[in-house]
């Protein structure tokens, strides 16, 4: 229970000589212990020593910038001087990686490892918005951890298609043939589309409707061989994927396959060059080599 | 009463001492109202608009020199710990060429702590638990057993403190010759010891910062470099750190850190019980306390006398200034130097020695009762104490001796969790770190199990065949590979099939493994 402390002057515990607040909880009391004095200079100290970081770093905010304080220290010049350093520590590697030829890279154990781990950050800031964080795609941006390449998977190959893009703009861009609109162009009937749709399914062993497969084949032939093959296994000089593996880039449903016979499709990938140095192409191309569907 | 002696009052006195900021308010106050001139106090006492002083100045302390039991035990341990402490980052212990020959080291840059045989790597950090946990236990044992023992012989804080005094006793005089010191003017000789006690304080202390660093660092190493002032920066901003804070500490703060700094004297109230031996005043023996004569004439007429004589050697060599007769207080670290002081009283005057003695005030209430009484070392608590430490001292120990010197750890990858390929095979790759932590260079033979028809392909220095991969790491090293596991197996959809990763050391056939999941569709 809480009495009520009283007007009475303070009274002063026996054993500790010390006051005490007046307050009684249960018959015990609190003692007022005071504080020591050193704490109170302690106290007073820190706030002196306060003034000295208004004079040290920036500090004030004034109208239109702030007081800049003696030392001149700004956190984008300690970002700056933090990522010199550690380039001056890559120093050697970076010079070794931009040497040695992807081949050397890839059959050197410490500048494979290397170039990996290069390649693993530069992939997350510059290929993940499109290619997935691991490269694992999504519709209409190629999974580069499979086996299937559109424009070739050695190294050499990915360099490339990293260094100049696909239809970028860039002279040495992979070009190949764009998949042209039939639908909307009025080349194939909408009948006609729904069937070679259905055929290309075929190809790679989905389950197919009750379409004409056969009036589907010879569409085909006419007027997607010449680009994706008689098998439909397609030609990578031209950009023309594969339609018989399990592996789809814009969906293995009828309406997408549909869509992109009717509207056509060509995808576009940014050329890197002039964007990115040389050595972290060469990172790039092996990491993306390592993940795991590199060609020989 | 004795003359200078009388510390409660004298505590009483520095307590109600106003602090400027009192006095400010309460002379403006005078002078606002002129009536407030007959309210203010009288002898320090506060009116009934305040609530006692503020702030309190520290009262001086000067512990004077004793011999004695304790302090000899107190000698002792000084100079084990003192010696341990400067003296352990030159202890070589030789762990072959991969590994520095500290016995002690904190390795810091290479992440890893070595003990004598033991190495600990930054995963292994819940050895640090263990023994946190057995230091927390070790503590309370003590506190259970008799009191304060760390603070009175352990702790840093007054071993350093106690080194320190016995400098300022040897320069500037004991007690008596200190006082009166302090209370002339300054002279040559009073400047020359005080200088030379400051000096020799930092000597000290700056050999107590300059041997921390030595714990991080190769120390003969280290030393040369310190010497010539090639040694990294940090290791002079760490010296400078720590003589810095010994100085201020051991020199100047002393008992005020035990006293308003350290909560183990808060901890240790609520956990001591009746039985815990503490050094206590037995009052029981002591009282009514008066001077020889006096006390010799009670005696005489058969009237109770007490063996305490008030000659305030107690209080002169305690080292926090407290007066032990009024019983236990936050401000005893129990060094037991009051027991020797009043020890070698007892004994000129020919009483029998142990007036203050480590003993509980159960015993002496028994004995004020006519019972006997009684120490209960073993009992609820101490056996508790005892078992944790023994059981967490077991673990660490079982733990210690198990130790694999080698290890795996695999993450699978997030995105994509699985990859079909042109061919229908489906794949997943993982992230898989080997760990060799003996001090030479091992081949492990990675393998995986859990599917009938697995393909194991790895990216980085290895060698494969078949489904085996052997992977050489360095002496004291990790080696980080992707492994892409594929198998054409149908597999059950949404369901993960459980796979293993096992290395095996393809010298000792020692072999370790982790858990993962082969997903699909």
């Amino acid at each position: 229970m809480l009495e009520k402390p009283t007007d009475q002057a303070p009274e002063v515990d026996a054993v500790t000589g010390t006051f005490t607040t007046g307050h009684s909880w249960d018959g015990i009391r609190e003692l007022n212990t005071p504080l020591p004095r050193w704490w109170l200079w302690l106290f007073y100290a820190t706030i002196i020593w306060s003034v000295g970081y208004w004079v040290v770093y920036p500090s004030w905010p004034l109208l239109s910038s702030y007081t800049a304080g003696a030392l001149r220290w700004h956190s984008r010049d300690a970002v700056v001087a933090d990522i010199d350093s550690l380039k001056a520590q890559r120093g050697p590697m970076v010079a070794r990686l931009a040497a040695a030829s992807l081949q050397e890279i890839v059959s050197d154990p410490v500048l494979l490892d290397f170039a990996r781990a290069q390649g693993r950050s530069a992939f997350a800031e510059n290929c993940a918005p499109c290619h997935g964080a691991g490269g694992g795609g999504g519709r209409g941006y190629p999974n580069l951890n499979d086996d299937d390449w559109i424009w070739g998977g050695t190294l050499d190959e990915i360099a490339q298609t990293i260094r100049h893009g696909v239809r970028s703009g860039d002279a040495d861009a992979r070009q190949g043939a764009a998949m042209p609109a039939f639908g909307r162009d009025g080349v194939l009937k909408r009948t006609d589309i729904d069937n070679v749709a259905e055929y290309v399914r075929s190809l790679s062993g989905l389950p197919t409707t009750k379409a004409d497969l056969a009036a589907g084949a010879k569409i085909f032939a006419d007027n997607c061989a010449v680009c994706h093959g008689e098998t439909g296994k397609g030609k990578r000089e031209l950009g023309a994927p594969n339609l018989s593996d399990p592996i789809w880039l814009y969906g293995a449903d009828h309406p997408a396959i549909v869509n992109g016979i009717w509207n056509g499709r060509g995808g576009v990938m940014p050329a890197w060059v002039g964007r990115l140095d040389d050595v972290t192409i060469k990172a790039l191309a092996v990491y993306v080599h390592s993940l795991g569907g590199g060609e020989k | 009463m004795h003359p200078d002696a009388d510390i409660a009052a004298a505590a009483r006195k520095a307590r109600s001492g106003k602090p400027p900021l009192l006095a400010l308010v309460h002379d403006a106050a005078a002078a606002a109202s002129a009536g407030a001139a007959a309210r203010a106090p009288d002898a320090g006492l506060p009116g009934p608009d305040e609530e006692g002083p503020l702030y309190v100045a520290r009262r001086k302390i000067y512990p004077q020199r004793v011999k004695g039991t304790y302090r000899t035990i107190k000698w002792a341990v000084l100079l084990v710990t003192l010696a341990i402490y400067y003296g352990l980052p030159f202890v070589r212990w030789d762990r072959g060429p991969a590994a520095p020959d500290q016995a002690v080291l904190v390795d810091f840059p290479n992440r890893r702590f070595y003990f004598f045989f033991i190495e600990i790597w930054p995963q292994e950090v819940y050895y640090l638990t263990g023994l946190l946990i057995l230091a927390a236990m070790t503590l309370f044992l003590m506190n259970a057993i008799a009191g304060r023992v760390w603070c009175g012989y352990l702790c840093p804080q007054t071993v350093w403190t106690d080194l320190f005094q016995s400098i300022e006793r040897w320069l500037e005089g004991d007690r008596r010759e200190h006082l009166q010191r302090d209370q002339q003017r300054w002279t040559i000789n009073r400047l020359t010891r005080s200088a030379c006690k400051h000096f020799l304080w930092l000597m000290v202390a700056w050999w107590t910062g300059g041997a921390w660093v030595l714990y991080f660092a190769d120390a003969p190493t280290l030393v040369k470099e310190l010497a010539t002032f090639q040694a990294p920066l940090v290791a002079y901003m760490w010296i400078g750190v720590l003589t810095f804070t010994t100085y201020a500490l051991a020199g100047h703060m002393r008992e005020q850190v035990c006293l308003y700094m350290c909560p183990w004297p808060r901890i240790q109230a609520a956990l001591t019980d009746e039985y815990a031996l503490n050094v206590t005043y037995r009052y029981d023996r002591g009282e009514p306390r008066g001077s020889v004569k006096k006390s010799a004439a009670l005696r005489a007429q058969r009237k109770p006398a007490g063996d305490c004589v008030d000659c305030y050697q107690c209080v002169y060599v305690c080292p926090t200034g407290v007066d032990i007769r009024n019983g236990p207080n936050l401000g005893c670290i129990q060094c037991g130097l009051c027991i020797d002081a009043c020890d070698a009283i007892m004994a000129r005057i020919g009483r029998p020695p142990r007036l203050i003695a480590y003993d509980t005030d159960l015993n002496i209430k028994r004995r004020q009762s006519g019972q006997p009484p009684q120490v209960r070392i073993v009992r609820m608590r101490t056996i508790f104490y005892a078992a944790i430490i023994a059981i967490v001292g077991a673990v660490m120990l079982y733990t210690l001796a198990t130790r694999q010197d080698e290890g795996i750890s695999v993450i699978h990858d997030r995105n994509p969790l699985f990859v079909r390929l042109s061919d229908g095979e489906l794949r997943n790759g993982f992230t898989v770190r080997i760990l060799n932590k003996s001090l030479e260079r091992r081949s492990f033979a990675l393998t995986v199990d859990g599917l009938p028809d697995l393909d194991l392909k790895v990216v980085g220095d290895t060698v494969t065949t078949g489904r085996t991969a052997i992977v050489s790491v360095g002496p004291d090293q990790t080696y980080e590979l992707r492994a892409l596991v594929s198998t054409h197996s149908p597999l059950p959809p949404a369901v993960s099939v459980p796979l293993t990763f096992t290395i095996t050391d393809t010298n000792s056939g020692r072999r370790s493994s982790a858990a993962d999941h082969f997903r699909g569709p």
